[in-house]
């Protein structure tokens, strides 16, 4: 696996070869404030699945952002694999390409439109291919940005709220759809979420980050699909309410 | 009770599916019957001696006048020189306009040394130009150009730019997500993106070239549209000048159709172009 160490400000990197994530020490500050990560550790295995919950501001987005590549990793250090795809709350595609050509956006070869339409079928998008995006749904074009993060392979997927802006139903669809891709793909993810049960139903690990620190590590060793009425995901669910402040009796 | 409610819904259905399938015929109607009557009117008034020929020639004598002079050949040379002057004056502009918005729009150093400057440029009237135009380049051709040229880069320059700049900061940051190159992503994500606001910018352009082209033609000029209708100021021939205006509005007609064909071609992926051309 190619892996990329962007920035090692004479931190020593924690010996974990096996890993596909490395965050070590990640400090992030905007201007003088204060630090909205705050010398972050965590490790995600290859193939893992990581939930990561928090209050609003506690600083997901910006970790997800730094590890995207967008952010520079100005304190600390990042290890990340090189194909990596990110998926937004929102779906980004290009208005004025066909679904199918913004799946395959900056992919080459003569087989793009083949891989397209494959890795669309696949998110159950084959019959909007030739499509303009404006006129997806927003279900469908979260699918459309699924199959664009997937085409590319990725051996690490970052996921920051891809269903907040959905309906409940189209939400748990897309969930279900999540898992399947996860199972046959078996990348590396990273899900941002602020929906504990969608954690619980999705991930292998639960984090739970609090200004800027990791409050909270915890395994979700249930077998899939998981069930609400399994006692462990009320346990579970208990744990990590209890650690992002919310009590429900 | 649901009975009766059924039953006052039907008709309203039925009657509804014709009525809209009628609608765009009658509209048409309506919308030219008004500037039709006012023909039939002003005919009838200059008919009877209400207007003065003299003032405003009437619209028979339009039509008459306009069919001798494209007979005898006056019409179509004036035309085509006054087409040459606004097509190659609108094709500098294009070209200038583009290039300065691309420059501006794509590097920050771009933006220092081109954007101010033609910011303050802007504000000039560019027909207060007209005599310097004159002393530099004489009466030729090139003043005629120039002023087309330099009228109409401004609405292409400003709006272009104004579009490169105002592309979704979330679409760069997709496109870097994606590993695309900055020349791809020029190529994929700024330029389509800036292309509705370019198309905005040419319209302009086009309503501006007509407009710099009269004035440059009735100041001074011995051929185009402009000159036809100042020489026939001299003689008093109303209807020659009016032929003009008419030539002039069909010309500013047509190019507005062509600047929508444009639009309705190259943004077929906006939603609501697809649903205007279909209603
Ligand atoms: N570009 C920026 N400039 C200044 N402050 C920023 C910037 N980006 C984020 N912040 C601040 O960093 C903090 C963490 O933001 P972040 O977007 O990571 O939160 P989050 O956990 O994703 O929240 P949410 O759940 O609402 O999406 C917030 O207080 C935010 O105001
Ligand atoms: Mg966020």
């Amino acid at each position: 696996m190619n892996t990329v160490v962007q920035v090692t400000q004479e931190v020593p990197a924690p010996a974990r070869d096996d890993a596909a994530v490395v965050v070590h020490g990640l400090t992030r500050r905007f201007g003088d404030g204060p630090a909205v990560l705050d010398r972050l550790d965590l490790a995600i295995a290859p193939g893992e699945f990581v939930a990561l919950l928090g209050h609003s501001g506690s600083g997901k987005s910006t970790l997800l952002r730094t590890l995207a590549g967008l952010d520079p990793v100005t304190e600390g250090s990042v290890v990340r694999p090189r194909e990596v795809s990110v998926v937004f709350q929102e779906s980004r595609l290009l208005p004025w390409k066909r679904v199918w050509q913004n799946t395959v956006l900056g992919q080459d070869g003569a087989d793009r439109r083949d891989r397209a339409v494959a890795v669309l079928e696949e998110v159950g998008l084959g019959h909007r291919v030739d499509a303009w995006p404006l006129t997806l749904s927003g279900g469908e074009a979260q699918r459309a940005a699924l199959a664009r993060a997937l085409v590319r392979e990725p051996a690490f997927l970052m996921l920051d709220e891809p269903f907040a802006a959905l309906d409940a139903l189209t939400r748990l669809k897309m969930q279900r759809l999540v898992s399947d891709l996860w199972i046959r793909h078996r990348c590396a993810v990273l899900l941002v979420t602020h929906d504990v049960d969608e954690a619980l139903l999705l991930a292998d690990r639960a984090v739970v980050l609090e200004r800027g620190r990791i409050r909270t590590d915890v395994p979700i060793p249930m077998d899939r699909p998981r069930r609400h009425a399994d006692p462990r995901f009320e346990h579970l669910r208990g744990i990590l309410l209890e650690s992002l402040g919310v009590h429900d009796g | 009770m649901s009975g009766t409610l059924i039953r006052t819904a039907s008709p309203v259905a039925v009657r509804a599916v014709p009525r809209s399938a009628w609608r765009p015929r009658l509209g048409i109607l309506t919308r030219y019957a008004s500037p039709f009557l006012l023909v039939l009117f002003w005919q009838a008034a200059c008919s009877v001696g209400l207007l003065s020929t003299r003032l405003v020639a009437s619209p028979a004598q339009i039509v008459a006048t306009g069919w001798a002079l494209t007979r005898d050949g006056t019409l179509p040379t004036n035309l085509a020189v006054s087409l040459a002057r606004a097509g190659f004056g609108l094709g500098i502009a294009f070209v200038a306009g583009v290039s300065l918005a691309l420059v501006s729009g794509l590097s920050r150093l771009g933006e220092d040394i081109v954007d101010a400057p033609l910011q303050i440029l802007r504000t000039l009237p560019a027909l207060a130009l007209v005599p310097l135009f004159i002393l530099w380049f004489g009466i030729g051709e090139t003043p005629k150009i120039a002023l087309v040229a330099l009228g109409s880069s401004f609405p292409i320059y400003l709006n272009l730019h104004k579009g490169i700049r105002s592309i979704d900061p979330k679409l760069l940051e997709m496109a870097r997500t994606l590993g695309l190159s900055r020349a791809r992503t020029i190529r994929d994500v700024i330029l389509p993106g800036a292309l509705p606001d370019l198309l905005v910018g040419l319209r302009f352009a086009v309503g501006i070239s007509w407009l710099m082209l009269v004035v440059a033609e009735q100041v001074n000029a011995d051929s185009g549209i402009g000159h036809m209708m100042m020489d026939a100021e001299d003689f008093l021939r109303t209807d020659i000048i009016l032929v003009g205006l008419v030539i002039y509005g069909l010309l500013g007609l047509a190019s507005d159709q062509i600047v929508r064909f444009l639009e309705n071609t190259l943004l077929s992926w906006r939603p609501s172009h697809r649903i205007g051309r279909s209603t």
